[in-house]
């Protein structure tokens, strides 16, 4: 971005918390079932239906407020936002207004560049819409000729987190995004699982001259499924409102819809609609005041949060190490297995590629045996650890075997092949000699290829090296 | 034995059935029969059911307390077609208890109003004067209960539609504390004063049904727990401290004819060993109708908005999602539920909140102390229950303001979550006058130890002249 310009960033993240039962009615909170089957006289709002507000969902989301370094109301109220829409049974959605269950929190997202304090204006709960199913060729809202609704989504509880204006450039919008859905995921408040909705966000980007104070106009960017793909849309729309203000344009308020199908796509432009949601306090529904007992029950339930645990093992590895340790789930595992006795950069490696490539799940992975591997990963055949390595999490998994097959080290065993190898290519060596010294490793690697992975790649390096160097 | 429906109370009935003088099934014949006979005149019924068999005493429902299996229309065209898949709370107990749903009785649509003239599907008559409204919302049940043609009913009470009916038919209706009687499976007005409560020819009676519905109900979180109720006993009142706020009894409209009857009634409350002193109530009087109807049509805007056409009830054509919406209500909501949406939603509109609904609720706030405060130095306090008898069918219908003020001392102790008790009085041009009790929170008991030493006292004929001289 241009160096006069500043972004100016805010987000809103919608969770789904993976309660038993809805946030107002005892109805199964499940995805994936038969369209109308989790409904009942609450939640498709028939006459007469009264909400009960779901504890869990409320301890949850305490729990959630804790984690951010939120002040927990000792009276929160539940509002009502009144509007019409076919998802919408009541015409009203239960939400939090002014007295928000949780507010005034703060997430400190480590970056390469040293932390930065996001802070969280609230945290509140609500229910969440039906989904309406557009009968269309294209399943997009345009061009559609009927709506379905499926209510079974309808009254699912929502954890609503609207930050402050607090984040100035795309990469720490999606750390940020990233340490949020690592925090929930490890409270085990939700799935927080992009595809599948269950967790969402909207993102207000405004600019402004860099060093300035004011707020200009912002748009909204929704629709994103991908902190990747959220970071691309910051980036192209803040370079957007540069041209739009340098070629003497005014950014309008407006909501860009992305669509997930086709990144590449431009978005989809809208006015904001001046919606007055005339809100009031549910009658329905008596305050929540949390009791002190239960707050601290909920905070002692917290561990070292992902936030804190990127700090400290960023001063033993690198910030970029320790990211994708904790926000990948792996750095419980990789503490294990340097506890084990690995060195910790090697099996920070080792996680981070190798294991993750496997897709092992870290849980049922053994330390102790991962660590066996990672420390003698340079004395055994590189197919043989790799297989290994995928092999570490099943039951009873024992390393032995696979430590027993050890590399060829030795020279007089690898120069006939690398003599071959050389032979076999003259218009390379020719290359090579010529000054192209890139293709040493392809010597290496037709090496390696012959001997079926079981050289080591040092020594195979070396040897080729000298004799090519000859 | 014949059983004369207009006189027969519930006990009496309770007590017949268990001495098998009368069986269920002959009990609830002779309603049919009162039924076949005067409704067609009196129109307090919108449905009535089958004998459902099985052993208890027949009970009439309000419609808009929601009966599975049995159609709850509300009063309302949208939701004439609307057959519930669950029973209210109120009903759960009541069947627990029973009881057997006799019909459902006629209301004003959504209750809003005081005669029942605004029911889709016309009004009822007054059981004195078939020319005369039976006061409203819950007029149908009102009738049923006055004119033989039920031992005793539920109705919904906002501002006044329990203890205003009974007011006008001549007999007992208990509007209670907000929060002893579950709310679920009740077509909401507004939320945060309606209540359901029992309508009956008896304080006894009234009581006793109380005591079936009322508690605290997992399904209702604003409900809460009930003292136990007492079936009321004594016939004095010695050590009761009686309040007479002056200006719900002297507010310009109150027919001379029921303050007279108030005034005879205090006095016999007096001479029972009641401690009668006046006292004050000024804020309650000026404010209370106003605040009632900015914080009923706002929470009413709200509570209504799901009639929509989706899921149940009328559904008119339309091109589109906003147009079928549109068209579904404008055909099947009446005059005065629109009136109140567009009021309601005026006063909870940006840049209006404050004025109008916060106003409103802070107005509430100043009702509940002022009437916190006259507790302290009194158990009850008295006044008329409406201002007027009965009127005739027409009279204020031109008039929403002149209908409003027909709930002028009801609304105040409503606004305050108060309960509120009405026990027929004596007559004024041949018409019953009703007289309100009003007691703090959850003070049930009271209310009806009182209402039943005046009962015994006044010792009112609650049978309407005009079937006394033809029986």
């Amino acid at each position: 971005m241009t160096g006069s310009w500043e972004a100016v960033i805010g987000l809103e993240i919608h969770v789904q918390l993976k309660t038993r039962t809805k946030m107002f009615c005892r109805c199964p909170n499940s995805f994936g079932d038969p369209p109308n089957t989790n409904v009942c006289p609450v939640c498709l709002a028939f006459p007469g239906a009264l909400p009960v507000a779901n504890r869990r969902a409320i301890e949850d989301c305490i729990k959630l407020g804790l984690a951010l370094d939120c002040a927990i109301a000792e009276r929160a109220v539940f509002h009502r936002k009144n509007y019409f829409y076919p998802d919408l049974p009541k015409a009203y959605q239960i939400s939090q207004y002014d007295e928000p269950l949780c507010s005034h929190g703060r997430l400190t997202v480590p970056t390469e560049a040293g932390s930065v304090d996001v802070g969280i204006t609230r945290a509140h709960l609500e229910e969440d819409a039906a989904k309406n199913v557009h009968v269309a060729a294209s399943g997009r809202i345009h061009g559609a000729t009927a709506t379905l609704v499926d209510f079974n989504r309808g009254g699912t509880p929502l954890v609503e987190i609207v930050t402050e204006p607090d984040i100035h450039d795309s990469e720490t919008a999606k750390r940020f995004l990233q340490l949020l859905r690592q925090t929930v995921v490890e409270l085990g408040l939700s799935d927080a699982e992009l595809e599948k909705g269950s967790m969402r966000f909207d993102v207000n980007v405004s600019i402004r001259p860099a060093g300035s104070d004011e707020l200009r106009t912002r748009t909204e960017l929704k629709n994103m499924n991908s902190f990747n793909f959220a970071a691309k849309g910051i980036e192209r729309e803040i370079a957007r409102q540069i041209r739009v203000y340098e070629e003497g344009g005014a950014v309008e308020q407006e909501t860009l819809h992305f669509d997930p199908a086709h990144e590449e796509a431009p978005p989809m432009r809208s006015k904001e609609e001046a919606q007055d949601y005339r809100y009031f306090p549910e009658p329905d529904l008596v305050p929540v005041e949390p009791e002190q007992g239960l707050v601290e029950r909920l905070r002692r339930e917290i561990g070292e949060l992902p936030g804190a645990r990127i700090r400290r093992i960023a001063d033993t590895l690198s910030f970029y190490d320790a990211d994708v340790l904790v926000t990948g789930g792996l750095d419980r595992l990789w503490a294990a297995v340097v506890d084990a006795g690995a060195d910790p950069k090697d099996a920070a490696n080792v996680l981070a590629n190798q294991f993750v490539a496997a897709g092992v799940d870290p849980a049922s992975a053994s330390a102790a045996e991962l660590a066996k591997l990672v420390r003698a990963r340079a004395e055994i055949p590189r197919t043989t650890f790799d297989e290994a390595v995928a092999r570490v999490g099943d039951p009873g998994f024992s390393a032995a075997p696979y430590l027993e097959q050890k590399v060829v080290a030795d020279a007089g065993a690898l120069d006939p092949v690398i003599d071959r190898v050389i032979a076999g290519n003259p218009a390379q060596v020719d290359q090579y000699r010529g000054g192209k010294q890139g293709l040493l490793g392809f010597f290496v690697g037709q090496v390696m290829k012959e001997t079926k992975g079981q050289a080591d790649p040092r020594v195979v390096n070396e040897r080729v090296r000298e004799k090519l160097g000859a | 034995m014949t059983l004369d429906t207009l006189t027969l109370t519930a006990e009496r009935a309770n007590e017949l059935l268990r001495t098998k003088e009368v069986s269920s099934a002959e009990l609830y014949a002779a309603y049919l029969e009162a039924i076949a006979e005067r409704d067609p005149e009196l129109h307090a019924y919108l449905y009535v059911c089958d004998d459902p068999g099985g052993d208890g005493i027949p009970l009439a429902v309000k419609d808009v307390i929601g009966t599975k299996g049995i159609p709850t229309t509300a009063g309302s065209k949208i939701l004439e077609s609307y057959v519930p898949v669950y029973d209210a709370t109120v009903i759960v107990k009541a069947k627990q208890r029973g009881l057997k749903v006799l019909g459902k009785t006629n209301t004003d649509e959504f209750a809003m109003g005081s005669s029942t003239e605004n029911s889709a599907f016309g009004p009822s008559r007054n059981p004195w004067d078939p020319t005369r409204v039976p006061g409203g919302s819950g007029g149908g049940s009102a009738a049923a209960v006055s004119g033989g043609l039920a031992p005793w009913a539920l109705g919904s009470d906002t501002g006044g539609s329990i203890k205003q009916p009974a007011a006008l038919c001549g007999h007992v209706g208990l509007r209670p504390t907000y929060g002893t009687v579950s709310r679920y499976g009740v077509v909401a007005f507004a939320s945060s004063l309606d209540q359901v409560g029992p309508v009956a020819k008896t304080v006894r009676d009234c009581a006793w049904l109380y005591s079936v519905i009322s508690g605290r109900d997992e399904n209702d979180s604003t409900t809460v727990d009930v003292p136990e109720v007492e079936l009321p006993t004594a016939d004095e009142l010695k050590g009761v401290r009686v309040g007479v706020p002056k200006e719900m009894n002297e507010v310009e409209g109150i027919e001379p004819g029921v303050a007279a009857a108030v005034r005879e009634a205090i006095a016999l409350a007096e001479s029972l060993g009641a401690h009668v002193d006046e006292c004050s109530l000024p804020l309650s009087v000026d404010y209370g109708l106003a605040c009632y109807y900015l914080v009923a049509p706002a929470e009413a805007s709200s509570n209504l908005a799901r009639y929509d056409g989706v899921r149940y009830g009328l559904r008119s054509d339309g091109a589109d999602f906003r147009q079928m919406v549109m068209n579904t209500r404008h055909d099947g909501l009446g005059d005065e539920p629109k009136r109140r949406i567009m009021v309601g939603t005026y006063a909870l509109s940006s840049g209006y909140y404050d004025a109008y609904y916060g106003t409103a609720q802070k107005g509430r706030t100043l009702i509940a102390r002022e009437h916190a405060a006259a507790f302290e130095r009194f158990d009850v306090l008295v006044s008329p229950t409406s201002p007027t008898v009965a009127f005739e069918l027409g009279a204020r219908v031109a008039n929403p303001v002149a209908m409003y003020l027909s709930d002028l001392l009801t609304i105040p102790s409503c606004m305050a979550g108060l309960p509120g008790l009405n026990v027929p009085c004596g007559l004024s041009d041949g018409l019953p006058v009703g007289l309100q009790l009003i007691g703090p929170q959850f003070s049930e008991n009271t209310l009806f130890r009182v209402g039943h030493a005046l009962e015994q006292a006044l010792a009112f004929d609650g049978v309407p002249a005009r079937y006394r001289d033809d029986g």
